[in-house]
């Protein structure tokens, strides 16, 4: 009975990913992958390239259909341009001569999807200014934007994502091309938007241990294979090897988790990879 | 003596001669739509596909002369037809570049049999001339209110997806994901390229149609970081452009070879390239100057 009650105050999930396929031509990019977000959340979804994360932050925003079974935000089924998800693309590189300044590209997220041009407003530019606040990036609100860092610009981004006051942001790759302080810098920031706004967090990195200290779950993705859980219940050799489909190894080292390849019954270049994932992180 | 400055610079007749005035608003008109479109054309990366637009009116315009029609409307036919069909060719920037580019030869080898055509059969010596280089003196007067309504036609659709293609133009990936639909405001785009670039044909030639269009645009950029303020910027450095054309070479008819006036497409496009080296330096000394002060302060 108290099991039971427990199960029935439970929150609803902001996010609901309910075995989920798709195929490319012959290919499992995914296969079957359920997992679920809870309001507030902060979740890494962890995996080596190609491992079809990308492909997943594309099913849950509505682009990529899925081949067999469904996503749910909010307990309605996803749909292409939700107001109530805010997304960061991977590794924009904007041109230096783009002519938008940063308080110009962050408005776009309040009414870029409108048509005609924009009505002068002073409600507009208080939100605008609100979210460059939010991110900390009020001091180069009238920086042209292509001569900012890639820092900065992913800090607008993560503004521009922030007006419409989603329940979930995707972020996709933030900490590739950054150096160890400016990722564990994206990573405060995000983990602190999260708390504040009670905003479900799910970040996408192929190295977990940036994020160690802040996430509350962990996705790990390997071979379209999704576990989640805790960071402990997840990373271990077992887990892992399971969704590889052969031997790994997981190592703790100085408070760094390492993923080791083992003996791989795979193409030669497949087992590299996973060693490259060892050296990026014990660098 | 100050009467005689006046008269060397506007030569005797300029301000009363209709075509003179004909000449300037269509230029005008056609130098707004080109420099708004020409702000999105430079940074969506799609300076290539607006040379090719131009380049497939050239055959459009050639094939209505054949016919007995005005070039404007090959070029916009063929134009809006063209741009269409390069849009749909590719997503990728590289990819539609490399498909426009083997089409783009086959059309202007077409282009090049209408115009031989044209000088043979139908005995206009100076349709090739006209088409590719321009003769804003020599429009049709008929066709002018034509002109002024597409223009206006170009500058409401830009007017219309302003805020979705700024938003497709920064990431197709992001924008797509907010709702935009990224295909639709791609095509209508190349349809308001397509006719900002048919329209400067008519002013400065199919070949050098892109000099009104990327010059102007890659000017603004350098000196504004506002999309609505680069928009206005390109508008009125492709004005002062095709303006300060036309006065030289309404005045080049009293220079040799005197009584046959200089192309004005050579002036618009010279004036261009000037504007534009001159931003590179201005620019530079700039950046040196701010240097400077750093390093002092």
């Amino acid at each position: 009975m108290y099991l039971r009650s427990v199960a029935n105050t439970a929150p609803d999930p902001v996010l609901t990913v309910k075995q989920v396929s798709v195929r490319f031509g012959s290919r499992r990019v995914l296969d079957n992958i359920s997992l679920e977000l809870q309001a507030g959340d902060f979740v890494g979804l962890i995996g080596p390239n190609g491992a079809g994360k990308t492909t997943l932050l594309k099913v849950i925003l509505g682009l990529q259909p899925p081949d067999a079974g469904k996503v749910e935000m909010e307990g309605k089924v996803i749909h292409r341009g939700n107001s109530r998800v805010g997304y960061v693309p991977q590794k924009i590189s904007l041109d230096p001569d783009t002519p938008m300044s940063a308080r110009d590209l962050v408005a776009l997220g309040l009414d870029g999807h409108r048509w005609g041009i924009p009505l002068p407003s002073r409600k507009r530019w208080a939100a605008v200014d609100e979210a460059l606040a939010a991110v900390d990036a009020l001091r180069y609100a009238n920086a042209p934007v292509g001569k900012l860092s890639g820092g900065e610009q992913q800090r607008l981004l993560i503004a521009q994502a922030l007006l419409t006051q989603p329940k979930l942001l995707l972020l996709d790759e933030p900490l590739s091309n950054l150096d160890i302080r400016s990722a564990h810098e994206v990573v405060r920031l995000v983990s602190r938007i999260s708390r504040e706004q009670n905003l479900a967090i799910l970040l996408v990195a192929h190295d977990m241990n940036p994020l160690l200290g802040a996430m509350d779950k962990i996705v790990y993705l390997a071979e379209g294979r999704a576990a989640m859980g805790s960071v402990d219940e997840v990373v271990q050799s077992h887990v892992l090897s399971q969704l590889y489909g052969y031997d790994v190894e997981v190592i703790r080292v100085q408070g760094r988790i390492l993923v080791v390849g083992g003996e791989a019954p795979l193409p030669v270049n497949q087992s590299i990879s996973v060693w490259d994932e060892a050296l990026t992180h014990v660098e | 003596m100050l009467n005689s400055l006046w008269h060397t610079l506007f030569a005797p007749g300029f301000f009363s001669s209709s075509a003179v005035w004909r000449a300037l608003s269509m230029s005008a008109a056609v130098a707004v739509v080109s420099g708004m479109v020409g702000v999105f054309a430079v940074v969506r990366g799609q300076s290539f596909a607006g040379h090719a637009l131009g380049d497939f009116g050239t055959t459009g315009a050639s094939g209505a002369f054949l016919a007995g029609l005005n070039a404007v409307w090959g070029f916009l036919g063929v134009g809006l037809i063209a741009g269409a069909i390069m849009d749909t060719l590719g997503k990728r920037a590289k990819e539609r570049d490399i498909a426009t580019g083997v089409v783009l030869s086959l059309i202007l080898g077409i282009g090049a049999l209408f115009l031989y055509f044209d000088t043979t059969y139908r005995n206009t010596t100076g349709a090739p001339m006209t088409i590719l280089f321009g003769s804003v003196f020599l429009v049709d007067p008929s066709l002018l209110p034509f002109v002024l309504c597409f223009d206006g036609l170009a500058v409401l659709l830009l007017f219309i997806i302003y805020r979705p293609l700024l938003f497709s133009s920064l990431n197709v990936d992001l924008a797509r994901a907010k709702g935009v639909p990224a295909r639709l405001i791609s095509i209508l785009f190349m349809s308001a390229l397509a006719m900002a670039v048919e329209q400067s044909a008519i002013v400065v030639g199919a070949l050098l149609s892109t000099a009104l269009l990327i010059g102007p645009a890659a000017i603004a950029i350098r000196f504004t970081h506002r999309p609505g303020k680069a928009m206005l910027v390109a508008s009125m450095i492709g004005i002062f452009s095709s303006w300060m054309g036309i006065l030289l070479a309404y005045d080049s008819y009293n220079w040799p070879p005197v009584n046959r006036g200089w192309p004005v497409s050579f002036f618009i496009a010279s004036i261009i390239l000037l504007l534009y080296i001159l931003s590179h330096l201005r620019l530079r000394m700039g950046t040196r100057r701010g240097k400077k002060v750093l390093q002092e302060g």
